[in-house]
């Protein structure tokens, strides 16, 4: 697993490469990544900046990735999430996840980012015409990380 | 016995500071909340019931019974907006 909180830019391409490397039993690689928009809220927004909390963010974003492998048969994982001021167009955060088969890989990645925005310790502060604000947090992704949530199984 | 606080985001600008070292005779995240309240302004208001924020103690995420016995590392914060 590769969990990396940073300010420098990613390159999708690299992250793919580097998780495949090596790897001939790979079958399938599912990726997504989240960029900045330039509107949120009505709002023309001309950059943000993204604080986090270093330590806990680390361990939060890790304990996404053990629970994806544990729930899914997964050969490895990349988690890269930037801090700092970004604009618009602005790569923010990726996830790529590769296995044999699409379909854990798939949703794997949905899985780690529905979770990632209800648990791991990163908060937005827009820059907007009409001054900063803080995001706030939104009932649409506590619902989106819900949707994962199911019953306890027997060991 | 001394606990290290830590404000995160909106809650850090509106408290007005980042990091503290706090001396508390409490045992749970409720009792440590009591004490932040009890300093009214900003802190009364952002930690009131019914106000939505978030507490983790040693970098996990707590509830209002989590136990500070030994805690390290405090942290209280907005719920998150990264991704």
């Amino acid at each position: 697993m590769k969990i990396r909180v940073q300010t420098e830019a990613f390159d999708l391409g690299a992250e793919v490469e580097a998780l495949r490397a090596g790897r001939l039993d790979v079958g399938a690689v599912a990726s997504f990544v989240g960029c900045a928009r330039d509107v949120n809220d009505g709002s023309e927004v001309r950059a943000m900046t993204l604080e986090h909390y270093p330590g806990m963010t680390e361990k939060a974003l890790a304990a996404l990735a053990d629970e994806a492998a544990a729930r899914w048969t997964l050969i490895d994982a990349t988690v890269l999430h930037r801090v700092g001021r970004l604009l618009p167009g602005d790569p923010i955060v990726l996830v790529a996840v590769a296995s044999r088969h699409r379909g854990d890989a798939l949703a794997a990645c949905a899985f780690i980012m529905d979770a990632l925005k209800t648990r791991a310790p990163f908060w937005k502060k827009e820059e907007t015409s009409a001054g900063e604000r803080w995001v706030e947090a939104r009932a649409s992704d506590d619902a989106a990380a819900a949707r994962w949530t199911r019953p306890a199984q027997p060991d | 016995m001394m606990l290290r606080v830590l404000y995160f985001a909106r809650l850090r600008e509106r408290f007005g500071v980042a990091e503290e070292t706090f001396a508390f005779d409490g045992a749970t995240v409720a009792d440590l909340l009591d004490a932040l309240r009890a300093r009214g302004g900003a802190w009364a208001e952002e930690l009131a019931a019914g106000r939505t924020f978030r507490v983790a103690v040693n970098q996990h995420v707590a509830t209002p019974e989590t136990p500070l016995v030994g805690a390290a590392e405090i942290a209280v914060f907005p719920p998150v907006t990264g991704g």
